[in-house]
């Protein structure tokens, strides 16, 4: 334990050692939005994000959730980050209600999404500092750990005070890798990490994804659309299809419950559609509102 | 090498009783909120170092804008003695004016500003009480309000040659210390719009801030206004800040209780409902996904 966020002595806080680190039960959540063909003033329909989506996810576990843009993938996170407000079902972290007890929730989880997501004129040290604040650290704290947190990532030294909008995308999500880790969560998720990377940047993001998991008892959920990192970096593997969770389970299981060699022969299988080639008017609609 | 993931072991080591773990707890929280709410003052300063110049640009701005107003008294042909008051009169109005802006654009727009940077998500699921998110907003745009009130106002000053011999500047201070309560109270109201309609809120924030300085004699007194504006301006903050720094600076008044009570009956109403009309809008924002980022 490398000493960054402090360990804090709020008992609420402590995540339940026997409970699973993530429990989701019939998970349901609907928006509403207007038909874009039907008029502006046409009446809003409900379009399913998520449908009764139940799994569990063990204690130091890497589970990925693989789904094509507008699955619902980012909808869960965001869920689980206490970000949303479901319709129904449950969601528990670590034995607490992610819809009731957020601030302990909140204490518990961080998250990477696809857009790095900082202040842009501000440096990648003044971002984690400011992050850092919100989590208890004092300056005296993040003088010593931000630049840790930033050599760890593989982030060049001599770049920290350098304005964000000046560093390449890549750079920009190892940033906020470090933003995730400097607070010490227990349950890390992880909404297509890598997307828009180059392939090198790609690589060293996933390297540091599998260091997480091999020097701590991390639980990650990485939702991805790249069947290959889920392949490669989890343990199980779920496939989230417009708000559906058609399977979660290892991925040799996967391809033999198919009889399949690849997980993109395996999604054929599961919803009579290719993966890659969807894009019909209706799947820019859920983008819109689900990316 | 480690990376910052901690492990799922209970951090709770302490030995004192339920208590006493309760206590510390409740200590541990409440420093957590300090440092966070430290936090957001620090990245503001950060932010306006960073955007300066532009800082800079709007500073011109508001004291040749303040001139235009203030030079009607010269205008006027009145006697020098009448012409110096009327003048202060008009500086006080746009210097408030000037103040509450700025305190307005910084609440209003904290959902906004995060939202365009892309943090929104980041900052709404970290573990900062939204009172302490907000005031830390407040407390910044109070200490940056004041230090380009009180530029503003001696920069007009010298440039238009006013004299505020009996000027009580101590009172005045006070007063706006204590306005700002009320101020940010108001200003936490505002600052829900922009969650619950990101493309108008932020405007319909302006609307709100034009309104209560219309009704609070903003450069006249609220007397020649229709009697159902008068009774608006009985509520706002703004009315008795203008009216005590008027007193102050002009006549040397020090801090009147008619004054300031009405200020902090306004804060103590004005900051919890604030609050509860702010948790209503994140709610809903949560509820229909509009917590997120622009673009």
């Amino acid at each position: 334990m490398s000493g960054l966020a402090p360990r804090t002595t709020d008992l609420a806080s402590r995540p339940d050692r026997k409970a699973p680190a993530v429990e989701v039960r019939d998970l349901r959540k609907t928006f509403r939005r207007r038909d874009r063909n039907a008029g502006r003033f046409a009446r809003k329909r409900p379009w399913p994000a998520l449908a009764d989506v139940t799994f569990t996810i063990a204690r130091g576990e890497c589970v990925a959730i693989l789904g094509q843009n507008g699955s619902g993938k980012s909808t869960l996170v965001r869920l689980l980050s206490t970000l949303l407000l479901d319709d129904g079902g449950e969601a528990r972290i670590f034995g607490h209600d992610a819809f009731k007890e957020t601030s302990t929730i909140r204490r518990l989880v961080n998250r990477v999404s696809v857009e790095a997501s900082f202040f842009k004129k501000m440096s990648a040290a003044e971002n984690l500092s400011y992050a850092a604040r919100f989590y208890g650290m004092t300056p005296r704290q993040t003088r010593a750990a931000v630049p840790q947190i930033l050599a760890q990532v593989g982030f060049p030294p001599e770049r920290r005070g350098e304005a964000m909008e000046n560093l390449s995308r890549g750079m920009q999500q190892k940033v906020a890798l470090a933003r995730a880790l400097l607070t010490s969560p227990v349950l890390l998720l992880l909404d297509e990490p890598t997307t828009g990377l180059d392939p090198r940047s790609k690589l060293e993001v996933q390297d540091f994804i599998r260091q997480v998991r091999a020097e701590h008892d991390a639980t990650i959920l990485l939702c991805t659309h790249d069947m290959n990192e889920a392949e490669t970096l989890a343990d199980r593997v779920g496939l989230l299809d417009r708000g559906r969770l058609l399977f979660l389970e290892p991925v040799e299981d996967v391809k033999r419950r198919f009889g399949v060699e690849t997980l993109e022969q395996a999604f054929f299988a599961a919803t009579g559609r290719e993966f890659e080639n969807e894009a019909t008017e209706e799947d820019d609609e859920y983008r819109e509102v689900f990316a | 090498m480690s990376s910052g993931v901690r492990s799922t072991e209970p951090p709770y080591r302490g030995r004192a009783g339920f208590a006493g773990a309760a206590a510390t707890s409740a200590a541990v929280e409440m420093r957590n909120q300090l440092v966070g709410l430290f936090g957001i003052v620090e990245r503001n300063v950060y932010l306006t170092k960073r955007y300066f110049l532009w800082d800079l640009a709007f500073m011109v701005w508001t004291i040749a804008n303040t001139l235009t107003i203030v030079f009607i008294a010269r205008a006027e042909h009145l006697s020098p003695a009448r012409e110096n008051t009327l003048a202060m009169k008009l500086l006080v109005g746009a210097t408030i004016w000037a103040f509450l802006g700025i305190i307005f654009e910084f609440m209003t727009e904290t959902v906004a500003w995060e939202r365009w940077e892309g943090t929104i998500e980041y900052t709404f699921m970290a573990p900062l009480s939204r009172l302490v998110h907000l005031f830390g907003q407040g407390a910044f745009a109070v200490l940056y309000g004041l230090i380009r009130a009180a530029i503003l106002f001696f920069a007009v000053a010298a440039f238009i040659g006013i004299h505020a011999p009996r000027a009580n500047y101590g009172a005045a201070l006070a007063l706006l210390a204590i306005a700002s309560l009320s101020f940010i109270g108001v200003g936490i109201m505002t600052s829900v719009l922009p969650l619950v309609s990101p493309e108008k809120g932020a405007q319909l924030g302006f609307v709100a801030q034009g309104v209560m300085l219309v009704v609070s004699g903003v450069y006249y007194s609220v007397n020649v206004m229709p009697e159902w504006m008068q009774w608006i301006a009985k509520v706002s903050p703004a009315t008795y800040a203008l009216r005590g720094n008027r007193d102050s600076i002009i006549h040397g008044a020090g801090l009147a209780w008619g004054d300031v009570w009405p200020l902090l009956i306004i804060a103590v109403v004005a900051t919890p409902l604030g609050l509860a009309i702010f948790r209503v809008g994140e709610r809903y924002a949560k509820r229909h996904g509009k917590l997120k980022r622009s673009g």
